[in-house]
């Protein structure tokens, strides 16, 4: 009996430290070549459920790690690129399981982290368990979800502990410190600095002062890799939060979406991010 | 005066299973920072007497518990009060919270609040409230709305504010909600985000029930000098997100179970349940999570939120607030569907027997009220919140039943154009 139980422990323990330890390993390959680890963003099923995989392989040849996002109809800390991407993604059809298919297709062609983000009501309308059992399917690493403060619900983080699937919480310029150490003992793949009290989108650098301060401030608490998103749009952008900064990663989104409806070269664009981010 | 303290929501801003703060972290300190200057507040004589006075002074409370012998006599039942949150300076019960809200604000040291309204009656409770205290407003408003409600949109601007027109999702109050929290998200650290239901993130499920518990407990009294009881039969109000009815619930919500009054909230079940085109959460929703809270909800089988539909504006919300989900799963009160069609017949009954146009909302509870008075037969008491006027809503009751009051009433494809 107690052996049978050990090797449960010993067995969840492993697959906790499987996929994490994938997007460590990303995290480490970018700093060994002197850069910040580049994360872009794109919401799952766009432009189009058609050529969403296209784009999202494109990315890929250039970032370290992919964040996916499923689409969902009230994106609470979304801007209005983001809103949009996903109003049409969800018309288009792109569900839950058309979101994981797509990841899970990628997975077959690329062995880079893949991480997803959504909000907390879409897991729970699938039930939580389902749905890391769906991600821990499509090959996803690790979940994102921006709308669970880490301490909202416990049940969530033993699920995908047991899954094997690493959480990022988020932290903010509001954050105090109490809150930042709540948040970053919670993480287990990455910790997540928003970089401006604001929603998702692209802004002028200036909005980027308070992120050195966070960064330091998370430092304080925690060993895991600290990425910054909200408001990286361009090379000059990502220098400050990567260079100036110090941050371990660059997440950028809205910007990848704006290319697309201007139908700019997402491939140029995100190699100049990744030129912003070589320290 | 005292504000009152209840036994839910619990430490974590739960009501059992629901409510909670599912909110992006960057508003966690400012909830904290909410709930400890509200607790302060609670109990600060000056705070409290500021309230009071305001309430009495410039709302013109209490609002007066009116026997309406002609709607009793129609129904043929038990006798029916009327609460008359209508007569509340801006005309709706909305005013007790907004007051209640600005002068935190103001305490806190905020110079500018935001808001999201549906029929306007908030947003233009709001305006006033800001307006009085001198704080700068902005108000986020659905685009289908501010079509709905002109009248209300521009008595914002009257009075100072700014309305934002949201294009978002539905186009509706879920929407100018999600936006005014992106707004507060954005803005926090010198705004202060005035919630108009009891809805949303802890604190203000708890907050805007406890500024507006001041209509049940006026309720008490009243009665006790009408009818030598304080407590009534049964007690009817409409509900969307629920800051009406759980002003006059929770008073009596509390008390043990052989003394508390049958609590009825009316949803809106605009062409009925079954078709698709309703706004019940109880009835026809499942739990979920929205705008910070999780309660009953109207969405898909992904989660996605589903679009509301009603004829009131004020109860066209996919959620309700989670101490209403609590009393239901409870079986503290109990939540009943009243169709647009009913809500249009009753309001056109109220206005011929009692000489009262109510809103559209309120003309959900009306509906209600006549059905349980026969219910309960004589003898009995029953009080109905009549949250508000219908002034607002003149216009598109004039669009539906026509000038002459010859027009169709509700028809499907009247019903289509508002969809």
């Amino acid at each position: 009996m107690t052996s049978t139980l050990n090797n449960d422990v010993a067995d969840t323990a492993r697959r906790l430290a499987e996929r994490p330890e994938r997007i460590w390993a990303a995290f480490e390959h970018a700093a060994s070549e002197g850069r910040a680890a580049f994360i872009p963003f794109m919401t799952a099923g766009y432009p189009t459920p058609e050529r969403f995989p296209a784009v999202a392989l494109q990315l890929l040849e250039h970032a370290d790690l992919l964040e996916v996002g499923l689409p969902y109809s009230d994106p609470l800390g979304d801007g209005p690129t983001i809103q949009r991407a996903s109003e049409e993604a969800i018309e288009h059809g792109t569900s839950t399981r058309a979101t994981l298919q797509a990841v899970k297709a990628l997975r077959a062609r690329t062995d880079k982290p893949i991480v997803v983000m959504t909000y907390i009501n879409p897991v729970y309308a699938t039930g939580p368990k389902e749905f890391m059992r769906l991600c821990v399917d499509a090959g996803v690493d690790g979940l994102i979800l921006p709308d669970l403060p880490p301490d909202e619900d416990l049940g969530i983080r033993f699920l995908a502990a047991e899954a094997g699937l690493a959480l990022t919480f988020l932290i903010a310029p509001t954050s105090t410190p109490e809150r930042v150490r709540v948040v970053t003992s919670a993480c287990t793949g990455f910790v997540y600095a928003v970089s401006v009290t604001g929603v998702t989108g692209a802004r002028d650098g200036g909005a980027l002062s308070e992120v050195p301060a966070l960064i330091a401030l998370a430092r304080a608490h925690t060993d895991l890799p600290v990425a910054v998103g909200f408001g990286v749009k361009d090379a000059a952008t990502a220098r400050i939060v990567a260079v100036d900064a110090g941050a371990d990663g660059v997440v950028v989104g809205s910007a990848f979406i704006n290319a697309l409806k201007a139908g700019d070269d997402l491939g140029a664009l995100a190699a100049k991010i990744v030129s912003g981010c070589r320290k | 005066m005292q504000l009152p303290t209840y036994p839910l929501p619990d430490a974590r801003g739960r009501y059992g299973v629901f409510g909670g703060r599912y909110v992006p972290e960057t508003l966690i300190p400012a909830l904290d920072t909410l709930r400890d200057a509200y607790a302060e507040a609670k109990t600060d004589p000056a705070f409290l007497s500021s309230f009071e006075t305001l309430l009495r002074e410039y709302v013109g409370r209490p609002s007066r518990l009116y026997l309406a012998e002609n709607l009793t006599r129609h129904a043929g039942g038990a006798r029916i009060y009327l609460k008359r949150e209508d007569m509340n300076h801006t005309g709706a019960h909305k005013i007790n919270n907004c007051l209640g809200q600005a002068l935190l604000a103001v305490r806190m040291g905020k110079k500018r609040v935001v808001a999201e309204t549906g029929a306007g009656q908030h947003g233009v409770a709001t305006a006033t409230a800001a307006a009085l205290l001198g704080l700068e407003c902005v108000v986020y408003m659905g685009r289908e709305d501010i079509r709905r409600q002109a009248l209300n949109v521009f008595r914002m601007k009257l009075l100072g504010a700014e309305v934002r027109e949201v294009t978002s999702g539905t186009a509706t109050l879920k929407d100018a909600t999600n936006e005014a929290i992106r707004d507060w998200v954005t803005n926090v650290r010198g705004t202060f985000y005035i919630l108009g239901s009891v809805v949303g993130p802890h604190p203000y499920p708890a907050m805007v029930r406890d500024f507006q518990s001041v209509i049940g407990e006026e309720t008490k009294w009243q009665l006790q000098a009408a009818e030598g009881r304080a407590v009534p039969d049964a007690i009817i109000a409409c509900v969307g997100g629920g800051s009406n009815a759980i002003g006059i619930f929770a008073p009596f919500a509390y008390l043990p179970e052989h003394q508390r009054p049958q609590l009825i909230g009316t949803e809106a079940a605009g062409q009925g349940v079954d078709t698709g085109f309703h706004a019940a959460s109880v009835a026809g929703g499942k739990v979920g999570v929205l705008h910070g809270s999780m309660m009953y909800l109207l969405h898909d089988d992904e989660g996605q939120i589903q679009a509301a539909h009603s004829i009131s504006a004020g109860l066209d919300y996919p959620g309700i607030g989670p101490e209403h989900c609590y009393y239901s799963d409870h079986n503290v009160a109990r939540y009943v569907p009243v169709t647009d069609a009913q809500a249009l017949s009753a309001l056109q009954l109220l206005a011929r027997t009692e000489g009262i146009i109510a809103a559209l909302e309120t003309a959900h509870a009306i509906h209600q009220a006549v059905i349980t008075a026969r219910e309960l037969g004589e003898g009995k008491v029953i009080v109905v919140n009549l949250s508000g006027r219908g002034d607002k809503d003149v216009a598109e009751v004039m669009r539906l039943l026509g000038p002459g009051l010859t027009g169709p009433g509700l028809t499907g494809s009247e019903l289509g154009d508002q969809a």
